[in-house]
């Protein structure tokens, strides 16, 4: 089952490390990772597989607010098929 | 693959935007729950809501986790009571509200739709008593909404149901006069009624529909709003394009989300409802959409043309997007519940002619208006009659949901609390409208219901 994570906030060093071993750790793959900075805004799209991750989706989305509070940024994690219902035909 | 600002357009949709899913409505039927014995027809009342709805509110919290979607409201809607009630020995179908009002609380959910009757043409014995008991079914109870059909194009006008609604909208405000009358924004009067309305207060589970059934309503003004700042000294067929684009985006998502709830409850999916559903927060404004096509203020001349443009729009975009849009899909003008409507309404642009006007092309009517608690019945129901003529001629589904609120004047505020909102009391004409509503009996069906 495919996800996207999005990542957004104040850029610094050790963004991806951080979140990448959060993973990791739930057994999260990814499988493509979209980054960039502007105006200082760090923005982070990953595309992950969540096959593996024993967790149900309220579970990683609370871990991923936990983390998204230590680090100060947004993490959120949404099942693809609500963007591929809304940009896809 | 999908671009990265697809998935943030759809992100900034949900945080910014205010999009989300306003209501998974469950339809439930209880015509197998009709019994001689009031505590017997109760009771299977009870059991049947609470065993089909068990899961509605976790199921409705899971979808809201995996697509990362806030869900406002989970709802329940039910075969119009009178209907079912009409079996019991009963002279009031309070213990009936109670009981839905009961089972609402056990399961956790926002609203019951369904204390209801449907007369457009007469009343059975059951349909009397139904009328009778709303005011203090409506004061007695706190998730219990009503609703009643008292016209269509098909038969016309019950113009004696129109008159007594009159009064019992003055009696249900007087009973809840601590609350500003609330009991009336819990009661919504129809011409032309769909019977798989997902929204409150008019939801109802149809006499043609299955034994049970999801319906998604899917709301956001603020991203309508949001695309038509891109398309700024654009021309309407600008506007129109991006405002359907907007509804096409919307309404897929309702329908993803309503054909999972439909999986995951075992219940089959019926429509998705896309209504530009304001709420009283920033942003999230059906008259902004209006102000954002030109105009200094809702209520301005040309707010009929934009709305109508808007209404259509909104509707092209959502039948492209799902194979059953159906409930009342457009958009609602409902005064207290959108910022840029109560602004217009203080400050004199936006008046009760106008909204009426404005109610001729968009997808419902009168909505959610406080009027001077000593507005007599008469003129209440004039109101209702008049409205109901509108749907009735333009085959279209209008309702009224007008609060007399008890001691309040022109232009003072009445507070409703939540997403109900405030208004500003509004003026009604000062000519009596009583010797043409005491006439009672039918109005006919019109010329165009003559269409076999």
């Amino acid at each position: 089952m495919k996800a996207f994570i999005t990542v957004i906030g104040r850029d610094r060093i050790g963004i991806i490390a951080e979140i990448s071993a959060a993973l990791a750790e739930n057994r999260i793959n990814i499988l493509d990772i979209n980054q960039t900075v502007m105006a200082e805004t760090f923005t982070m799209i990953m595309m992950v597989d969540i096959s593996l991750s024993e967790k149900p989706f309220s579970e990683l989305q609370t871990l991923l607010d936990e983390l998204g509070e230590q680090l100060k940024l947004s993490i959120q994690i949404q099942h693809e098929d609500i963007f591929n219902s809304m940009h896809r035909i | 693959m999908l671009l990265p600002q697809e998935i943030l357009e759809t992100q900034r949709m949900i945080r910014d935007q205010h999009l989300d899913i306003r209501t998974i409505t469950m339809g439930i039927s209880l015509r197998d729950c009709c019994h001689p014995d009031p505590d017997e027809c109760c009771r299977l009342i009870y059991n049947k809501i609470t065993a089909l709805a068990a899961n509605l509110v976790d199921v409705a919290q899971e979808i809201s986790f995996k697509y990362g979607i806030p869900i406002i409201n989970k709802r329940i809607a039910v075969t119009p009571i009178a209907l079912v009630a009409e079996s019991c020995r009963l002279d009031s179908y309070l213990p009936l509200a109670q009981t839905l009002d009961r089972a609402a609380g056990e399961l956790g959910i926002n609203f019951i739709g369904g204390f209801s009757a449907l007369v457009h043409k007469g009343f059975t014995r059951g349909d009397r008593i139904l009328f009778n008991s709303l005011p203090e079914s409506l004061a007695g109870t706190q998730r219990v909404c009503a609703s009643v059909n008292l016209a269509s194009t098909r038969s016309g006008i019950n113009m004696d149901a129109v008159a007594e609604m009159g009064r019992i909208l003055k009696k249900t405000a007087a009973l809840t006069g601590d609350k500003n009358g609330l009991g009336c924004a819990k009661l919504v009067v129809f011409a032309n009624a769909p019977e798989d309305n997902p929204f409150m207060a008019g939801a109802f589970h149809g006499t043609g529909e299955g034994e049970s059934v999801i319906n998604v309503g899917v709301s956001g003004p603020g991203v309508v709003a949001a695309a038509l700042r891109q398309a700024e000294g654009k021309d309407f067929g600008v506007v129109s394009e991006t405002i359907k684009k907007a509804a096409f985006k919307i309404t897929r998502m309702g329908e993803l989300v309503a054909r999972e709830a439909s999986a995951r409850l075992g219940v089959p999916f019926g429509i998705v409802d896309l209504s530009l559903a304001p709420t009283p927060a920033r942003g999230d404004s059906v008259a902004h959409i209006l102000e954002e096509m030109g105009l200094e203020r809702c209520g301005a001349h040309g707010s009929t043309a934009a709305l109508a443009l808007l209404n259509d729009a909104v509707k092209k975009g959502g039948a492209m997007a799902s194979s059953y849009v159906g409930g009342l899909s457009g958009a609602f003008i409902p005064v207290s519940e959108d910022a840029g409507m109560i602004r217009a309404a203080a400050e004199g642009a936006l008046t009760l002619e106008k909204l009426e006007a404005m109610t001729c092309v968009c997808s419902v009517g009168l909505d959610m208006i406080a009027l001077p608690g000593d507005t007599p019945a008469s003129t209440l129901a004039a109101i209702i009659a008049d409205e109901a003529a509108i749907g009735v001629i333009n085959n279209k589904t209008t309702a009224v949901r007008i609060i007399p609120v008890p001691g309040k004047k022109v232009g003072d505020m009445a507070e409703f609390g939540g997403l109900l909102g405030r208004a500003p009391v509004m003026g009604v004409k000062n000519y009596s409208s009583e010797t043409f509503i005491a006439r009672g009996g039918r109005i006919p069906a019109p010329l165009n219901a003559l269409r076999n």
